[in-house]
């Protein structure tokens, strides 16, 4: 176990990575996170911070074309990726993404906290093809809870997108 | 989490080189940086694995199948060679976290997963595992998802690894290179039971840094299963998870390998059991007898007792799956 526990940093790192199709230049000290650094140097807040330890899905985005639980990724680890946010899912004259009309048809969520990363959740696992029954849909979208329980809903949201 | 320096060495020789007791290789992240922000693991520097070349790869030569160690589980559960050659293992691999972990953690981070121990967690409690000599307060306290085989008086902890549960079973060898040079070691040797050293979960030593797993080539086509065992259809750690494959050649079985995860500080296995299932007729008096065998001196520590029941039954019923070509599906979760 190492216990050096001597004063060292702040040494901020250089970060350019492109979120959304722009790309953003960021310092940041090594150890922030990729959602600290969505949310407080970016000021996208739509990817949520539940448990801070990949355990909610709430902080779900989608790096490099894959799904990715954000609060367990060193931003500095990431230099030169994409990454797509909840922000970045509609079109860019704001008309919403299928998956989001179908949460909004089907109610697929109460408190709408975990949503966003529900979202991107969804949106990843429609592009793996992995949303072919309803079985397989709770099995592929086990690491996004939803403390409201809009499961239901939200399995129906995502079949339906699917099945079209 | 505490500050750290932060570097990405481009070659393993350099990972190497700059590797010492007070940091971290960091690949998938999923592991480390949670373990960090519990303060558990506290480096002072992080080496990111993430921009060298050449361990990204499935290949496969002379029958061994090769998955270098940054290759995700997401994708190495998808590769065409693991789906062809070892099946087995992508199901086990599919059994564990989400598909957002699965996308991150790598091979190698997989092979270093720590227990997931409450108190190995909790640094307002004492742990051997974490700081030596302090104890051990999961003996007579909350052990539900503690080990009935090969514990110590100093550790009762679990290995968490899905994934590694099927490369014992498969007879894997990690490769590791170190300053050195390169080293093989089978999947019995990598990881160890706690004795009176529980902070050292595997063989491998401060310098080294894993860059592949093989597997040997074995045909058992769809004569296998994973049947993990837990307290949710998904998304949680295995109370009793049995990895296991056949051959039947006659009616009768040629060979047959079983590992278990979730009971044991290491993927457990059993040599006699499976030497024992050779030449038998697949049926339920040869999977009780080999259950016997993998079980003997299974110990439970009061909240964990079912655990012993449990796998007495899981056995027989993985054992019954694989003879059978009925792989456990994950997708649909009645078990046959």
């Amino acid at each position: 176990m190492p216990d050096d526990l001597s004063p060292r940093g702040p040494d901020l790192l250089s970060v350019p990575i492109t979120v959304n199709g722009q790309e953003r230049h960021m310092r940041l000290a090594p150890w922030t996170t990729l959602l600290d650094a969505l949310r407080d140097t970016l000021g996208l807040s739509g990817s949520k911070k539940g448990c801070d330890h990949g355990q909610c899905g709430a902080c779900t985005v989608i790096l490099d074309g894959r799904r990715v639980n954000a609060c367990l990724v060193l931003a500095a680890s990431k230099e030169g990726s994409e990454v797509r946010t909840v922000e970045g899912l509609a079109a860019p004259d704001g008309t919403l993404h299928p998956l989001q009309q179908a949460f909004i048809a089907h109610d697929a969520f109460q408190c709408g906290y975990c949503t966003p990363g529900q979202l991107c959740s969804g949106v990843a696992l429609l592009e793996e093809g992995h949303a072919k029954t309803p079985d397989e849909i709770r099995e592929w979208m086990s690491g996004n809870l939803c403390r409201c329980g809009a499961y239901p809903n939200i399995v129906a949201a995502i079949g339906e997108v699917a099945s079209r | 989490m505490r500050p750290f320096t932060f570097s990405r060495p481009e070659a393993p020789a350099l990972a190497i080189a700059g590797k010492d007791a007070a940091s971290r290789f960091l690949a998938g992240g999923t592991n480390l940086v949670d373990l960090m922000k519990y303060d558990v693991e506290r480096p002072a520097a992080v080496l990111d694995l993430g921009r060298i070349a050449g361990l990204r790869e499935v290949t496969q030569a002379g029958g061994t199948l090769r998955i270098g160690a940054l290759v995700t589980n997401a994708d190495a559960a998808a590769h065409p060679l693991v789906l062809a050659h070892h099946p087995l293992l992508a199901d086990a691999i599919l059994a564990g976290a989400t598909p957002q972990l699965r996308n991150m953690a790598t091979t190698g981070g997989n092979l270093l997963q720590r227990t997931r121990c409450h108190y190995f967690y909790d640094r307002q409690t004492a742990c051997n595992k974490r700081e030596p000599g302090t104890g051990c307060p999961a003996i007579g306290g909350v052990n539900r998802i503690h080990a009935i085989l090969g514990a110590s008086e100093s550790c009762i902890a679990t290995h968490p690894s899905d994934m590694c549960v099927a490369l014992a079973a498969l007879e894997a060898v990690v490769v590791a290179q170190g300053p050195e040079g390169e080293r093989r070691i089978p999947m019995a040797e990598f990881h160890r039971l706690p004795g009176n050293e529980p902070q050292r979960d595997t063989t491998l030593g401060e310098r080294e840094l894993i860059t592949a797993v093989e597997i040997p080539a074995w045909d058992y086509g769809a004569h296998r299963t994973y049947l993990k065992l837990r307290d949710r259809l998904s998304y949680a750690f295995a109370l009793v998870s049995v990895a296991a494959a056949v051959t039947l050649e006659g009616g009768r079985i040629a060979k047959a390998r079983i590992a278990l995860g979730g009971v044991a500080h290491k993927p457990w296995r059993v040599a006699e059991a499976e030497t024992m299932l050779q030449g038998q007729a697949p049926g339920e008096d040869a999977f009780a007898a080999a259950a016997s065998l993998i079980l003997r001196g299974a110990q439970g520590q009061g909240h964990n007792d079912f655990k012993i029941e449990l796998a007495r039954r899981a056995i027989p019923r993985a054992l019954h799956q694989a003879a059978h070509a009925t792989p456990q599906s994950h997708v649909e979760k009645r078990i046959a």
